[in-house]
Protein backbone atom coordinates (compact mmCIF):
# COMPACT_ATOMS: atom_id res chain seq x y z
CA UNK A 1 0.00 0.00 0.00
CA UNK A 2 1.09 3.60 -0.58
CA UNK A 3 -0.56 6.74 0.71
CA UNK A 4 -0.94 9.87 -1.42
CA UNK A 5 -0.07 12.48 1.21
CA UNK A 6 -0.25 15.30 -1.36
CA UNK A 7 -1.60 14.61 -4.82
CA UNK A 8 0.30 17.26 -6.81
CA UNK A 9 -1.02 19.25 -9.77
CA UNK A 10 -2.76 16.46 -11.70
CA UNK A 11 -1.91 12.85 -10.86
CA UNK A 12 -3.78 9.83 -12.23
CA UNK A 13 -3.46 6.07 -12.66
CA UNK A 14 -3.09 4.88 -16.25
CA UNK A 15 -2.41 1.70 -18.20
CA UNK A 16 -2.50 0.79 -21.90
CA UNK A 17 -6.10 2.02 -22.11
CA UNK A 18 -9.69 0.87 -22.35
CA UNK A 19 -10.44 -1.01 -25.55
CA UNK A 20 -13.72 -2.30 -26.95
CA UNK A 21 -16.06 0.51 -25.84
CA UNK A 22 -15.40 3.20 -28.43
CA UNK A 23 -18.70 2.45 -30.22
CA UNK A 24 -20.41 3.54 -26.95
CA UNK A 25 -18.47 6.80 -26.92
CA UNK A 26 -15.87 5.73 -24.33
CA UNK A 27 -12.38 7.15 -25.06
CA UNK A 28 -9.39 4.80 -24.95
CA UNK A 29 -7.55 6.81 -22.24
CA UNK A 30 -4.30 5.26 -20.95
CA UNK A 31 -0.87 6.79 -20.31
CA UNK A 32 -0.41 9.91 -22.47
CA UNK A 33 3.23 8.97 -23.16
CA UNK A 34 2.88 5.22 -23.72
CA UNK A 35 6.57 4.90 -24.49
CA UNK A 36 7.68 6.29 -21.12
CA UNK A 37 5.03 4.28 -19.24
CA UNK A 38 6.17 1.03 -20.91
CA UNK A 39 9.75 1.82 -20.01
CA UNK A 40 8.85 1.96 -16.30
CA UNK A 41 7.07 -1.39 -16.56
CA UNK A 42 9.92 -2.90 -18.59
CA UNK A 43 12.57 -1.90 -16.01
CA UNK A 44 10.49 -3.53 -13.27
CA UNK A 45 9.84 -6.60 -15.47
CA UNK A 46 6.12 -5.95 -15.07
CA UNK A 47 3.45 -6.96 -17.53
CA UNK A 48 3.01 -4.27 -20.19
CA UNK A 49 -0.62 -3.91 -19.10
CA UNK A 50 0.27 -3.04 -15.48
CA UNK A 51 -0.95 0.33 -14.25
CA UNK A 52 1.46 3.19 -13.49
CA UNK A 53 1.03 6.62 -11.93
CA UNK A 54 0.97 9.54 -14.38
CA UNK A 55 2.41 12.67 -12.79
CA UNK A 56 1.87 16.04 -14.44
CA UNK A 57 4.28 18.97 -13.99
CA UNK A 58 4.33 19.13 -10.22
CA UNK A 59 4.54 15.82 -8.43
CA UNK A 60 2.82 14.25 -5.44
CA UNK A 61 4.18 13.26 -2.02
CA UNK A 62 3.84 9.50 -1.58
CA UNK A 63 4.38 7.42 1.56
CA UNK A 64 5.16 3.76 0.97
CA UNK A 65 3.57 1.53 3.61
CA UNK A 66 5.20 -1.71 2.45
CA UNK A 67 8.44 -2.61 0.64
CA UNK A 68 8.62 -2.72 -3.16
CA UNK A 69 10.72 -1.59 -6.13
CA UNK A 70 9.98 1.48 -8.23
CA UNK A 71 11.13 3.15 -11.46
CA UNK A 72 10.42 6.70 -12.65
CA UNK A 73 10.44 7.57 -16.37
CA UNK A 74 9.21 10.29 -18.73
CA UNK A 75 9.39 13.92 -17.59
CA UNK A 76 12.14 14.72 -15.10
CA UNK A 77 10.32 16.31 -12.16
CA UNK A 78 13.25 15.95 -9.70
CA UNK A 79 12.18 12.89 -7.71
CA UNK A 80 13.77 12.19 -4.32
CA UNK A 81 13.36 9.41 -1.81
CA UNK A 82 13.58 10.52 1.83
CA UNK A 83 15.18 13.72 0.59
CA UNK A 84 17.84 12.03 -1.52
CA UNK A 85 17.80 12.61 -5.25
CA UNK A 86 16.62 9.58 -7.27
CA UNK A 87 18.05 8.66 -10.63
CA UNK A 88 15.48 8.60 -13.46
CA UNK A 89 15.01 5.44 -15.57
CA UNK A 90 16.43 3.28 -12.78
CA UNK A 91 15.13 0.60 -10.47
CA UNK A 92 15.10 1.63 -6.79
CA UNK A 93 14.34 -0.40 -3.70
CA UNK A 94 11.72 1.18 -1.42
CA UNK A 95 11.17 0.29 2.25
CA UNK A 96 8.20 0.68 4.55
CA UNK A 97 7.99 4.32 5.65
CA UNK A 98 9.95 5.72 2.69
CA UNK A 99 8.65 9.02 1.31
CA UNK A 100 8.84 9.92 -2.39
CA UNK A 101 8.68 13.61 -3.25
CA UNK A 102 9.15 15.66 -6.39
CA UNK A 103 10.87 19.03 -6.78
CA UNK A 104 11.58 21.34 -9.69
CA UNK A 105 10.42 20.66 -13.20
CA UNK A 106 13.51 19.92 -15.32
CA UNK A 107 12.18 18.63 -18.62
CA UNK A 108 9.05 17.17 -20.21
CA UNK A 109 5.54 17.40 -18.75
CA UNK A 110 4.42 13.90 -17.70
CA UNK A 111 6.41 11.57 -15.48
CA UNK A 112 5.55 7.93 -14.78
CA UNK A 113 5.98 6.03 -11.54
CA UNK A 114 6.04 2.29 -12.02
CA UNK A 115 5.75 -0.05 -9.00
CA UNK A 116 6.80 -3.70 -9.07
CA UNK A 117 3.71 -5.74 -10.03
CA UNK A 118 1.71 -2.62 -10.97
CA UNK A 119 -0.65 -0.35 -9.01
CA UNK A 120 -3.83 -2.18 -8.08
CA UNK A 121 -6.61 0.41 -8.30
CA UNK A 122 -10.16 -0.49 -9.43
CA UNK A 123 -10.58 -2.03 -12.87
CA UNK A 124 -13.56 -0.62 -14.79
CA UNK A 125 -14.39 -1.95 -18.27
CA UNK A 126 -11.09 -3.87 -18.37
CA UNK A 127 -8.81 -0.95 -17.55
CA UNK A 128 -7.51 0.94 -14.52
CA UNK A 129 -7.07 4.17 -16.51
CA UNK A 130 -8.76 7.12 -14.84
CA UNK A 131 -11.51 8.70 -16.90
CA UNK A 132 -14.54 10.19 -15.21
CA UNK A 133 -17.42 9.15 -15.28
CA UNK A 134 -16.24 5.67 -16.26
CA UNK A 135 -14.04 5.61 -13.14
CA UNK A 136 -15.26 7.24 -9.94
CA UNK A 137 -12.34 9.69 -9.79
CA UNK A 138 -10.87 11.92 -12.45
CA UNK A 139 -7.59 12.25 -10.50
CA UNK A 140 -5.94 11.11 -7.29
CA UNK A 141 -6.96 13.08 -4.21
CA UNK A 142 -4.97 13.80 -1.06
CA UNK A 143 -5.09 10.96 1.45
CA UNK A 144 -6.01 8.18 -1.01
CA UNK A 145 -4.34 4.79 -0.49
CA UNK A 146 -3.27 2.60 -3.40
CA UNK A 147 -2.53 -1.12 -3.16
CA UNK A 148 0.38 -3.02 -4.65
CA UNK A 149 1.97 -6.37 -3.94
CA UNK A 150 4.68 -6.32 -1.28
CA UNK A 151 8.05 -7.29 -2.81
CA UNK A 152 11.15 -7.69 -0.64
CA UNK A 153 13.65 -8.98 -3.16
CA UNK A 154 14.06 -8.43 -6.88
CA UNK A 155 17.18 -8.61 -9.06
CA UNK A 156 16.46 -6.47 -12.13
CA UNK A 157 18.08 -7.67 -15.37
CA UNK A 158 18.60 -4.04 -16.36
CA UNK A 159 18.79 -1.49 -13.57
CA UNK A 160 19.16 1.69 -15.64
CA UNK A 161 18.34 2.88 -19.18
CA UNK A 162 19.76 5.98 -20.82
CA UNK A 163 17.17 7.81 -22.93
CA UNK A 164 17.28 10.76 -25.31
CA UNK A 165 16.38 14.17 -23.84
CA UNK A 166 12.63 14.58 -24.38
CA UNK A 167 12.81 18.34 -24.75
CA UNK A 168 15.00 18.01 -27.86
CA UNK A 169 12.38 16.12 -29.86
CA UNK A 170 9.90 18.55 -31.43
CA UNK A 171 9.03 16.86 -34.69
CA UNK A 172 5.63 15.15 -34.98
CA UNK A 173 5.43 12.51 -37.71
CA UNK A 174 1.97 12.50 -39.27
CA UNK A 175 0.05 10.88 -42.09
CA UNK A 176 -2.85 12.30 -44.13
CA UNK A 177 -6.16 12.46 -42.29
CA UNK A 178 -9.44 11.61 -44.05
CA UNK A 179 -10.15 15.29 -44.91
CA UNK A 180 -6.54 16.17 -45.84
CA UNK A 181 -7.88 17.06 -49.30
CA UNK A 182 -9.60 20.26 -48.10
CA UNK A 183 -6.25 21.96 -47.32
CA UNK A 184 -5.14 24.66 -49.77
CA UNK A 185 -1.60 24.82 -51.18
CA UNK A 186 -0.84 27.76 -48.90
CA UNK A 187 -2.12 25.89 -45.84
CA UNK A 188 0.01 22.86 -46.73
CA UNK A 189 3.06 25.11 -47.01
CA UNK A 190 2.27 26.63 -43.60
CA UNK A 191 1.52 23.28 -41.96
CA UNK A 192 4.78 21.65 -42.96
CA UNK A 193 6.97 24.75 -43.22
CA UNK A 194 6.38 26.56 -39.94
CA UNK A 195 6.63 25.63 -36.27
CA UNK A 196 3.50 25.72 -34.08
CA UNK A 197 3.15 26.75 -30.45
CA UNK A 198 1.16 24.78 -27.87
CA UNK A 199 -1.67 26.92 -26.47
CA UNK A 200 -2.86 27.15 -22.85
CA UNK A 201 -5.70 24.81 -23.80
CA UNK A 202 -3.88 21.51 -23.48
CA UNK A 203 -4.88 18.51 -21.43
CA UNK A 204 -5.48 14.76 -21.64
CA UNK A 205 -8.42 15.32 -24.01
CA UNK A 206 -6.85 17.63 -26.58
CA UNK A 207 -4.07 20.08 -27.40
CA UNK A 208 -4.86 23.34 -29.18
CA UNK A 209 -2.24 25.26 -31.15
CA UNK A 210 -1.73 29.03 -31.09
CA UNK A 211 -1.32 29.53 -34.84
CA UNK A 212 -4.39 29.08 -37.03
CA UNK A 213 -5.02 28.04 -40.62
CA UNK A 214 -7.57 29.75 -42.93
CA UNK A 215 -11.25 29.73 -42.02
CA UNK A 216 -13.28 27.15 -43.92
CA UNK A 217 -16.90 26.17 -44.53
CA UNK A 218 -16.33 22.45 -45.16
CA UNK A 219 -19.24 20.61 -43.57
CA UNK A 220 -19.16 16.88 -42.90
CA UNK A 221 -21.22 14.29 -41.08
CA UNK A 222 -19.95 13.31 -37.64
CA UNK A 223 -17.48 10.44 -37.93
CA UNK A 224 -14.92 8.62 -35.78
CA UNK A 225 -11.88 10.37 -34.32
CA UNK A 226 -8.81 8.78 -32.73
CA UNK A 227 -6.08 9.79 -30.29
CA UNK A 228 -3.73 11.83 -32.47
CA UNK A 229 -6.40 13.08 -34.89
CA UNK A 230 -5.66 16.67 -35.96
CA UNK A 231 -8.89 18.62 -36.52
CA UNK A 232 -9.49 22.08 -37.91
CA UNK A 233 -12.44 24.19 -36.74
CA UNK A 234 -14.37 26.51 -39.12
CA UNK A 235 -12.37 29.41 -37.59
CA UNK A 236 -9.11 27.68 -38.61
CA UNK A 237 -8.09 26.61 -35.09
CA UNK A 238 -6.03 23.42 -34.95
CA UNK A 239 -7.05 20.85 -32.31
CA UNK A 240 -5.09 17.64 -31.74
CA UNK A 241 -7.13 15.00 -29.92
CA UNK A 242 -5.26 13.03 -27.25
CA UNK A 243 -5.88 9.85 -25.23
CA UNK A 244 -9.07 11.06 -23.46
CA UNK A 245 -10.33 12.68 -26.65
CA UNK A 246 -13.90 12.19 -27.86
CA UNK A 247 -14.52 9.15 -30.08
CA UNK A 248 -16.47 11.03 -32.77
CA UNK A 249 -16.36 14.55 -34.13
CA UNK A 250 -17.69 16.81 -36.85
CA UNK A 251 -14.59 18.86 -37.69
CA UNK A 252 -12.42 17.91 -40.70
CA UNK A 253 -9.62 15.50 -39.73
CA UNK A 254 -6.67 16.86 -41.67
CA UNK A 255 -3.78 14.86 -40.21
CA UNK A 256 -3.19 11.83 -38.03
CA UNK A 257 -0.24 11.66 -35.62
CA UNK A 258 1.88 8.52 -35.58
CA UNK A 259 1.98 6.49 -32.34
CA UNK A 260 5.39 8.00 -31.52
CA UNK A 261 4.20 11.54 -32.25
CA UNK A 262 1.39 11.22 -29.67
CA UNK A 263 4.02 10.27 -27.07
CA UNK A 264 6.21 13.21 -28.10
CA UNK A 265 3.31 15.68 -27.89
CA UNK A 266 2.28 14.28 -24.49
CA UNK A 267 5.50 15.78 -23.06
CA UNK A 268 4.81 19.30 -24.41
CA UNK A 269 3.07 22.12 -22.61
CA UNK A 270 1.99 25.75 -23.05
CA UNK A 271 4.57 27.72 -25.03
CA UNK A 272 6.51 24.72 -26.38
CA UNK A 273 6.91 24.49 -30.14
CA UNK A 274 6.37 21.52 -32.43
CA UNK A 275 6.40 20.96 -36.17
CA UNK A 276 4.67 18.47 -38.43
CA UNK A 277 6.45 16.16 -40.84
CA UNK A 278 4.44 14.04 -43.25
CA UNK A 279 5.60 10.54 -44.22
CA UNK B 1 -30.59 -5.12 -50.70
CA UNK B 2 -29.05 -1.84 -51.83
CA UNK B 3 -25.39 -1.72 -52.71
CA UNK B 4 -23.51 1.52 -52.43
CA UNK B 5 -20.22 2.72 -53.88
CA UNK B 6 -18.05 2.51 -50.77
CA UNK B 7 -14.61 4.05 -50.40
CA UNK B 8 -11.94 3.28 -47.88
CA UNK B 9 -9.00 5.40 -46.81
CA UNK B 10 -6.14 5.03 -44.35
CA UNK B 11 -6.70 6.71 -40.97
CA UNK B 12 -3.37 6.51 -39.15
CA UNK B 13 -1.29 3.43 -38.41
CA UNK B 14 -4.09 1.44 -36.74
CA UNK B 15 -7.32 2.44 -38.46
CA UNK B 16 -9.14 2.45 -41.77
CA UNK B 17 -12.18 4.57 -42.61
CA UNK B 18 -14.92 3.29 -44.93
CA UNK B 19 -17.34 5.85 -46.30
CA UNK B 20 -20.77 5.48 -47.85
CA UNK B 21 -22.45 8.31 -49.85
CA UNK B 22 -22.58 11.56 -47.87
CA UNK B 23 -26.26 11.35 -46.83
CA UNK B 24 -28.22 10.94 -43.60
CA UNK B 25 -30.33 7.94 -44.57
CA UNK B 26 -31.74 4.99 -42.68
CA UNK B 27 -30.95 2.66 -45.64
CA UNK B 28 -27.26 3.64 -45.58
CA UNK B 29 -27.08 3.13 -41.80
CA UNK B 30 -28.69 -0.31 -42.17
CA UNK B 31 -26.19 -1.25 -44.86
CA UNK B 32 -23.32 -0.23 -42.54
CA UNK B 33 -24.81 -2.32 -39.69
CA UNK B 34 -25.19 -5.38 -41.95
CA UNK B 35 -21.56 -4.98 -43.02
CA UNK B 36 -20.46 -4.77 -39.35
CA UNK B 37 -22.34 -8.02 -38.61
CA UNK B 38 -20.67 -9.65 -41.59
CA UNK B 39 -17.21 -8.48 -40.48
CA UNK B 40 -17.79 -9.61 -36.88
CA UNK B 41 -19.17 -13.04 -37.72
CA UNK B 42 -16.88 -14.06 -40.55
CA UNK B 43 -13.92 -11.74 -41.07
CA UNK B 44 -12.47 -9.85 -38.12
CA UNK B 45 -11.97 -10.80 -34.48
CA UNK B 46 -13.91 -8.53 -32.15
CA UNK B 47 -11.17 -8.81 -29.52
CA UNK B 48 -8.69 -7.22 -31.93
CA UNK B 49 -10.88 -4.84 -33.91
CA UNK B 50 -13.09 -1.99 -32.77
CA UNK B 51 -15.83 -0.91 -35.17
CA UNK B 52 -17.27 2.59 -34.88
CA UNK B 53 -20.26 3.38 -37.10
CA UNK B 54 -21.56 6.95 -37.49
CA UNK B 55 -24.05 8.27 -40.10
CA UNK B 56 -22.35 7.32 -43.41
CA UNK B 57 -19.05 5.90 -42.17
CA UNK B 58 -17.49 2.94 -40.45
CA UNK B 59 -14.06 3.12 -38.82
CA UNK B 60 -12.18 -0.09 -38.11
CA UNK B 61 -9.46 0.22 -35.48
CA UNK B 62 -6.90 -2.46 -34.75
CA UNK B 63 -6.01 -2.63 -31.09
CA UNK B 64 -2.39 -3.76 -31.38
CA UNK B 65 -1.14 -4.12 -34.92
CA UNK B 66 -0.37 -1.58 -37.59
CA UNK B 67 -2.56 -2.02 -40.66
CA UNK B 68 -1.44 -2.88 -44.17
CA UNK B 69 -3.86 -0.42 -45.76
CA UNK B 70 -3.47 -1.56 -49.37
CA UNK B 71 -4.32 -5.20 -48.71
CA UNK B 72 -7.04 -4.52 -46.11
CA UNK B 73 -8.67 -2.00 -48.41
CA UNK B 74 -8.84 -4.59 -51.21
CA UNK B 75 -10.20 -7.24 -48.82
CA UNK B 76 -12.88 -4.86 -47.54
CA UNK B 77 -14.27 -4.30 -51.04
CA UNK B 78 -14.40 -8.08 -51.61
CA UNK B 79 -16.01 -8.65 -48.22
CA UNK B 80 -18.56 -5.89 -48.86
CA UNK B 81 -19.59 -7.56 -52.11
CA UNK B 82 -20.00 -10.91 -50.34
CA UNK B 83 -21.90 -9.58 -47.33
CA UNK B 84 -25.44 -10.53 -48.39
CA UNK B 85 -25.73 -13.82 -46.46
CA UNK B 86 -25.58 -12.13 -43.04
CA UNK B 87 -28.71 -10.96 -41.27
CA UNK B 88 -28.62 -7.65 -39.44
CA UNK B 89 -28.90 -7.76 -35.65
CA UNK B 90 -32.41 -6.75 -34.49
CA UNK B 91 -32.86 -3.08 -33.67
CA UNK B 92 -35.05 -1.77 -30.87
CA UNK B 93 -37.32 1.18 -30.28
CA UNK B 94 -36.68 2.49 -26.77
CA UNK B 95 -39.42 4.53 -25.12
CA UNK B 96 -37.72 6.95 -22.76
CA UNK B 97 -39.48 9.15 -20.19
CA UNK B 98 -38.78 12.88 -20.17
CA UNK B 99 -39.95 15.37 -17.59
CA UNK B 100 -40.61 18.67 -19.40
CA UNK B 101 -41.25 20.55 -16.11
CA UNK B 102 -39.80 24.07 -16.28
CA UNK B 103 -37.42 23.20 -13.42
CA UNK B 104 -35.69 20.87 -15.90
CA UNK B 105 -36.66 22.49 -19.22
CA UNK B 106 -34.80 25.69 -18.44
CA UNK B 107 -34.92 26.89 -22.08
CA UNK B 108 -38.43 25.61 -22.83
CA UNK B 109 -40.18 28.99 -22.38
CA UNK B 110 -37.67 30.75 -24.61
CA UNK B 111 -37.85 28.06 -27.31
CA UNK B 112 -41.68 28.24 -27.25
CA UNK B 113 -41.53 32.05 -27.50
CA UNK B 114 -39.12 32.04 -30.49
CA UNK B 115 -41.19 29.39 -32.26
CA UNK B 116 -44.52 31.14 -31.54
CA UNK B 117 -45.81 27.91 -30.03
CA UNK B 118 -47.16 26.92 -26.63
CA UNK B 119 -45.04 24.75 -24.34
CA UNK B 120 -47.59 21.94 -24.77
CA UNK B 121 -47.23 22.12 -28.55
CA UNK B 122 -43.42 21.80 -28.23
CA UNK B 123 -43.83 18.74 -25.96
CA UNK B 124 -46.40 17.15 -28.28
CA UNK B 125 -44.11 17.64 -31.30
CA UNK B 126 -41.01 16.38 -29.48
CA UNK B 127 -42.79 13.20 -28.31
CA UNK B 128 -44.66 12.64 -31.61
CA UNK B 129 -41.95 10.86 -33.57
CA UNK B 130 -39.20 8.30 -33.13
CA UNK B 131 -35.59 9.30 -33.65
CA UNK B 132 -32.91 7.13 -35.25
CA UNK B 133 -29.61 6.67 -33.41
CA UNK B 134 -27.09 7.51 -36.17
CA UNK B 135 -24.06 7.41 -33.92
CA UNK B 136 -22.83 7.30 -30.32
CA UNK B 137 -19.89 9.48 -29.36
CA UNK B 138 -18.77 12.87 -28.03
CA UNK B 139 -19.37 11.57 -24.47
CA UNK B 140 -19.92 7.98 -23.27
CA UNK B 141 -23.53 7.18 -24.20
CA UNK B 142 -24.21 10.39 -26.14
CA UNK B 143 -26.57 9.54 -29.03
CA UNK B 144 -26.67 11.45 -32.29
CA UNK B 145 -30.42 11.37 -33.02
CA UNK B 146 -31.88 12.06 -36.46
CA UNK B 147 -35.46 12.83 -37.43
CA UNK B 148 -36.29 16.00 -35.47
CA UNK B 149 -39.47 17.69 -36.81
CA UNK B 150 -38.49 20.78 -38.82
CA UNK B 151 -40.65 23.00 -36.58
CA UNK B 152 -38.36 22.20 -33.62
CA UNK B 153 -35.03 23.07 -35.28
CA UNK B 154 -33.39 25.60 -32.95
CA UNK B 155 -29.94 27.20 -33.21
CA UNK B 156 -27.44 26.44 -30.44
CA UNK B 157 -27.25 28.96 -27.62
CA UNK B 158 -24.86 31.82 -28.38
CA UNK B 159 -23.04 31.28 -25.10
CA UNK B 160 -22.67 27.63 -24.04
CA UNK B 161 -23.37 26.72 -20.40
CA UNK B 162 -20.44 25.47 -18.36
CA UNK B 163 -22.67 22.99 -16.54
CA UNK B 164 -25.50 21.06 -18.15
CA UNK B 165 -27.19 18.47 -15.89
CA UNK B 166 -26.94 14.73 -16.44
CA UNK B 167 -30.04 13.56 -18.31
CA UNK B 168 -30.75 17.01 -19.80
CA UNK B 169 -32.69 16.74 -23.07
CA UNK B 170 -31.76 19.38 -25.60
CA UNK B 171 -32.32 20.80 -29.05
CA UNK B 172 -29.52 22.05 -31.34
CA UNK B 173 -29.92 22.67 -35.05
CA UNK B 174 -31.45 19.56 -36.61
CA UNK B 175 -30.58 17.44 -33.59
CA UNK B 176 -32.12 16.43 -30.31
CA UNK B 177 -30.35 14.42 -27.64
CA UNK B 178 -29.67 13.58 -24.01
CA UNK B 179 -26.57 14.63 -22.08
CA UNK B 180 -25.51 11.28 -20.53
CA UNK B 181 -23.55 13.07 -17.82
CA UNK B 182 -22.79 16.52 -16.51
CA UNK B 183 -20.95 18.45 -19.22
CA UNK B 184 -20.52 21.92 -20.68
CA UNK B 185 -22.90 22.41 -23.59
CA UNK B 186 -24.66 24.83 -25.91
CA UNK B 187 -27.93 23.00 -26.53
CA UNK B 188 -31.34 24.41 -25.61
CA UNK B 189 -32.50 22.36 -22.64
CA UNK B 190 -36.19 21.40 -22.74
CA UNK B 191 -36.43 18.57 -20.19
CA UNK B 192 -34.66 15.76 -18.36
CA UNK B 193 -34.63 11.98 -18.80
CA UNK B 194 -34.26 10.05 -15.48
CA UNK B 195 -33.05 6.85 -17.20
CA UNK B 196 -29.22 6.63 -17.17
CA UNK B 197 -28.07 6.04 -20.76
CA UNK B 198 -24.56 5.03 -19.75
CA UNK B 199 -23.61 3.09 -16.61
CA UNK B 200 -20.02 1.85 -16.38
CA UNK B 201 -20.92 -0.55 -13.55
CA UNK B 202 -23.07 -2.67 -15.89
CA UNK B 203 -21.71 -5.47 -18.05
CA UNK B 204 -23.22 -3.71 -21.04
CA UNK B 205 -22.72 -0.05 -20.05
CA UNK B 206 -24.91 1.38 -22.82
CA UNK B 207 -28.19 -0.37 -23.65
CA UNK B 208 -28.72 1.60 -26.86
CA UNK B 209 -26.96 0.64 -30.10
CA UNK B 210 -26.45 2.58 -33.30
CA UNK B 211 -29.46 1.77 -35.51
CA UNK B 212 -31.93 1.69 -32.61
CA UNK B 213 -34.72 4.26 -32.32
CA UNK B 214 -35.74 6.48 -29.43
CA UNK B 215 -39.16 7.88 -28.69
CA UNK B 216 -39.77 10.17 -25.75
CA UNK B 217 -42.91 10.32 -23.60
CA UNK B 218 -43.82 13.04 -21.16
CA UNK B 219 -43.88 12.32 -17.42
CA UNK B 220 -44.79 14.40 -14.36
CA UNK B 221 -42.30 15.46 -11.71
CA UNK B 222 -43.65 12.81 -9.32
CA UNK B 223 -43.11 10.11 -11.95
CA UNK B 224 -39.63 11.53 -12.57
CA UNK B 225 -38.74 11.10 -8.90
CA UNK B 226 -40.07 7.53 -8.97
CA UNK B 227 -37.98 6.73 -12.09
CA UNK B 228 -34.90 8.22 -10.43
CA UNK B 229 -35.31 5.96 -7.39
CA UNK B 230 -35.94 2.94 -9.64
CA UNK B 231 -32.75 3.72 -11.54
CA UNK B 232 -30.80 4.05 -8.29
CA UNK B 233 -31.86 0.61 -7.06
CA UNK B 234 -31.20 -0.84 -10.51
CA UNK B 235 -34.80 -1.55 -11.53
CA UNK B 236 -34.92 -1.65 -15.31
CA UNK B 237 -38.35 -0.52 -16.45
CA UNK B 238 -37.47 0.92 -19.85
CA UNK B 239 -39.97 0.04 -22.54
CA UNK B 240 -38.32 -1.76 -25.44
CA UNK B 241 -39.97 -2.82 -28.69
CA UNK B 242 -38.17 -4.89 -31.35
CA UNK B 243 -38.21 -3.27 -34.79
CA UNK B 244 -37.25 -4.78 -38.15
CA UNK B 245 -36.11 -7.95 -36.35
Amino acid sequence: MLRVAKSGFFTTIQDKGRFGYRHMGVPVSGAMDQHAASLANALLENSETDAVMEITMSGPTLEFLSPTYIAITGANLSPSLNGEELEMQSVHKVLEGDVLTFGGHIEGLRGYLGVKGGLLTETVLNSRSFYKPVTTSARLNDGVEISYKEVTSFEPKISHIITESIDKVNLLKVSQGPEYGILSKKELTDLFGKPFTISKENNRMAYQLEQTLDTHTHSMLTSATLPGTVQITPAGKIIILMRDGQTTGGYPRILQLSDDAINVLAQKTFGDTISFQID
Amino acid sequence: MNSYPIQSRPFGEHAILIEWPNEIERAILDDILIFIEHLKTTRLQESTWEMVPAYNSLTLINRDQQINHASLSKDLVDWYNQRSEVKKKPSYLWKLPVCYDLDFGIDLEEVAKTKGMSIDQIITLHTSCSYTVFGIGFLPGFMYLGGLPKELETPRKAIPRLHVEKGAVGLAGKQTGIYPQVSPGGWNIIGNCPVPIFDASKENPCFVNVGDSIQFYSITKAQYDLHTIQAEVGLDLIKKIAINA
